[in-house]
């Protein structure tokens, strides 16, 4: 099993980083991963992406063409990346970013108010969560108790409050592709 | 029968290969009795630059390495940094500090670098055979400035030890000129007070020697000498300009 | 053997080679090799050694070489147009016989080029790349992994033949995160063992008579007659290079392949998918990439061409630069062909499935 992830919004919109954790967490499962940003000018303001691999076998290449998971956190994102999602995929936008809708039927659309939902739990930031609680509950690649794990070692002790947000976008994402 | 004379231990056994009348001579033997004085010739290395001096590497006894043009303070900086407990200096030329390896001199500076860097100014490329220096002085002829130094066109002498003092770092610059017994002597303090504070490892050190070409200016060492104080001291004068040690 | 980290190829390099017994490091900043600078800042001190921020890649590359006089364990690193500047000084390194490791995070050129993965650098890594007559040991990973792998094994190199070592990878393998497990680090202990090999000739405290020592680093030989044998002397250490340190790695090469490839670094990466695809369609495609770019595996390459090897292709992220070392090593037995693609863009599995479909 190999799933091809492009994940992709403004910068500061935390796109890297729902890759970051996803890879991580399928690194922590005994998942061979690779990580690829894009880097540059864009990092500063205009639209980053990020193609990350997780796989039973070792990656060969770590470019992402034509990705079987699409995150768009914007509307380019998802005109750019939206038609290269392969038939069968699966496709996550922003839609408080992205006001025109793809309408492929080759492939699983979920749109979600984002911005909206992270404002509720408490913090704009944690919108990325809700992506990845998307897409591990629809694809199941990764468990929800590695990226808890994962998440409390590194913000248990810095920022409890900042955890429990951020969880519990997780498990709101999970809850909306149920 | 006594020994009244002798070749410093720092200094090895190799005879100069600079012109007659040159003045390197003077500037490593006084370099080298000092490393004896300070006993620290077990505990020094030198870099040596491109330019007249670049066998310098042969003539001082201690390790020595032999830089790119220009490059001997970073050069230097290396060896500082993976041999702290090692006192280092470098010995450069003209052309060579003050034009090819101006950043790396000033920076070396700027750092504060615990290193010693001996400086000989004698307004010309020797090596390569009398082109124009960076302190080449207004209307001098060379072989690259054969209607004289127009410095409407190419600018005026870098004075290097002025443009160092206007950093925070550098713990210690002075300019002294080797053009006459009393004046060595003098010079001598200088390298004594910079190699004195490089074992003490007090900061940066400076010295610039005024110093002369006979062989390319085209004169008698003497009349060199006559020259160099005529023309060369009233633009780089010889004084003390940074003295934290005495602050 | 620690356990898997996920990490960027330029942190891993910068931490294995503080592993590996790196206490010295001298660099410049430059775009893609910014997060390694950044993790040497960062551990160096931590690790007691020394971190300075050069004030050019000219500066930096004279540091390592006072401290490779110095007989320590030094190192560099920067991107294509940085490494032009470090030319001047890897050549005195090279000529004054010392150790020391540079690391290229390759972009796009010529000139300013841009800041994304390229391959256009391997004339300038493959053939000394600054003047005079001298090579480089010159290795390139195709993973984070063999990046970070590669520190210890450029140091150890570079002791044994006192020559510069260059890790050749490019802007993707240092950006990429991929999992990365490190070697336990050199003790202090380890690290002075290995460069006490080096005390018989480097700048080091000194004795007095009889056991003074007069150690000159230096690539200056005036006299012709000198320069020739030392000119001489080189060439026989490169002819040992040659013979003992070709690496490589073949992938799917056997004797019912239809058809060879050749790439490195990043570009074997994408050409090992295409042939994985090629496989799921019972299609017979081989690769041998050479690890080490010089020395070239030249006889590796040749062994390379199985019975049923009609065409061998060169991939590259270049205009074709390794295909020139890769027809010295056909030399004729087959038609050599290229696939390149440049700018900074990296060609698709699918692009390379392609190309090699044409000679199917």
């Amino acid at each position: 099993m190999r799933h091809d992830i492009l994940c992709s919004g403004f910068g500061g919109q935390g796109a890297l980083t729902i890759g970051k954790f996803i890879a991580k967490a399928a690194m922590a499962e005994g998942k061979f991963v690779s990580w690829l940003p894009s880097y540059g000018p864009e990092m500063r303001g205009g639209t980053a992406n990020v193609s990350v691999v997780v796989s039973d076998a070792e990656i060969a290449s770590p470019i992402v063409s034509f990705p079987n998971v699409l995150v768009a956190l914007n509307q380019p994102s998802l005109d750019k990346f939206g038609p290269e999602v392969k038939a069968g995929g699966l496709m996550i936008a922003n839609t408080d970013m992205c006001p025109n809708k793809l309408g492929r039927k080759d492939i699983t659309e979920y749109y979600a108010p984002m911005n909206t939902i992270a404002k509720e739990i408490g913090n704009e930031k944690v919108l990325n969560m809700i992506a990845i609680g998307m897409i591990i509950g629809h694809t199941k690649m990764v468990s929800y108790e590695t990226l808890e794990k994962d998440l409390s070692a590194f913000l248990l002790k810095k920022n409890p409050q900042l955890l429990e947000m951020n969880l519990k976008a997780i498990k709101h994402g999970m809850d909306l592709v149920k | 029968m006594q020994v009244v004379a002798t070749r410093p231990k720092s200094l090895t056994d190799l005879q100069f290969t600079y012109c007659p009348g040159c003045l390197h001579g003077v500037a490593h033997r006084l370099i080298a009795e000092v490393m004896d004085e300070l006993d620290i010739r077990n505990e020094t290395m030198g870099v040596a630059p491109v330019g007249c001096s670049v066998f310098a590497y042969k003539f001082f006894d201690c390790d020595m390495q032999e830089a790119a043009h220009g490059r001997a303070p970073a050069v230097a900086t290396g060896m500082k940094r993976a041999r702290p407990d090692m006192h280092v200096f470098t010995y450069q030329g003209d052309g060579d500090l003050a034009a090819i390896g101006t950043a790396e001199i000033i920076h070396a500076a700027n750092r504060g670098e615990h290193i010693t860097v001996f400086f000989v100014n004698n307004a010309i490329y020797g090596m390569t055979g009398g082109q124009m220096a960076p302190t080449s002085l207004p209307g001098m002829k060379t072989t690259t400035s054969p209607y004289g130094r127009d410095v409407d066109d190419i600018g005026y002498p870098i004075r290097v030890c002025e443009l160092l003092d206007s950093l925070v770092a550098p713990f210690y610059i002075e300019r002294v000129s080797l053009l006459s017994p009393a004046e060595i002597i003098k010079a001598k303090r200088a390298v004594k007070k910079a190699l004195l504070y490089n074992k003490e490892e007090r900061g940066f050190t400076f010295v610039e020697f005024v110093s002369t070409c006979p062989t390319n200016w085209g004169m008698d060492p003497m009349k060199a000498r006559d020259w160099a104080r005529e023309n060369m001291l009233p633009f780089f004068k010889a004084q003390k300009f940074r003295d934290k040690g005495e602050e | 053997m620690g356990k898997k980290v996920l990490m960027k190829g330029n942190e891993a390099i910068a931490e294995a080679a503080i592993r590996a017994g790196c206490r010295l490091y001298f660099a410049y900043p430059i775009t893609p090799q910014s997060e390694l600078i950044e993790y040497m800042a960062k551990m160096m001190p931590k690790a007691d050694g020394v971190f300075v921020q050069a004030e050019s890649e000219v500066a930096a590359i004279n540091m390592v070489y006072g401290a490779a006089g110095c007989g320590r364990r030094v190192m560099t690193s920067s991107s294509s147009p940085g490494i032009s500047l470090k030319q001047e000084g890897i050549s005195y390194i090279a000529g004054a016989q010392l150790p020391a490791v540079i690391v290229n995070v390759a972009r796009g050129g010529p000139g300013l080029g841009d800041i994304q993965p390229a391959q256009g650098d391997y004339f300038q890594a493959t053939r000394g790349g600054g003047h005079g007559d001298y090579y480089v040991i010159c290795l390139a990973p195709n993973s984070v992994q063999e990046f970070a792998d590669m520190a210890s094994l450029a140091f150890d190199l570079a002791d044994k033949y006192r020559n510069p070592v260059m890790i050749l990878a490019d802007g993707l393998l240092g950006q990429m995160m991929e999992p990365v497990e490190f070697k336990d680090a050199l003790t202090p202990e380890e690290i002075l063992e290995k460069e006490k090999q080096h005390w018989d000739w480097c700048c080091r405290p000194n004795e007095d008579e009889p056991n003074h020592h007069h150690h000159e680093i230096n690539s200056l030989e005036i006299d012709p007659k000198e320069l020739e044998k030392h000119v001489l002397r080189l060439g026989e250490k490169y002819d040992l290079i040659r013979e003992n340190e070709c690496r490589w790695e073949n992938y799917n090469v056997n004797d019912d392949n239809e058809l060879l490839c050749c790439a490195y670094g990043t570009a074997s990466r994408i050409v090992k998918s295409a042939i994985d695809q090629l496989k799921e369609e019972g299609k017979n495609v081989g690769m041998v990439r050479p690890i080490s770019v010089w020395p070239f595996p030249y006889q590796q390459v040749a062994a390379g061409v199985g019975p049923k090897v009609k065409r061998v292709v060169t991939f590259e992220l270049n205009l074709g630069q390794m295909v020139e070392d890769v027809k010295l090593a056909i030399n004729g037995k087959v038609p050599v062909e290229f696939m390149g693609k440049v700018g900074g863009l990296v060609f698709t599995p699918e692009d390379v499935k392609a190309e090699i479909e044409k000679y199917l």
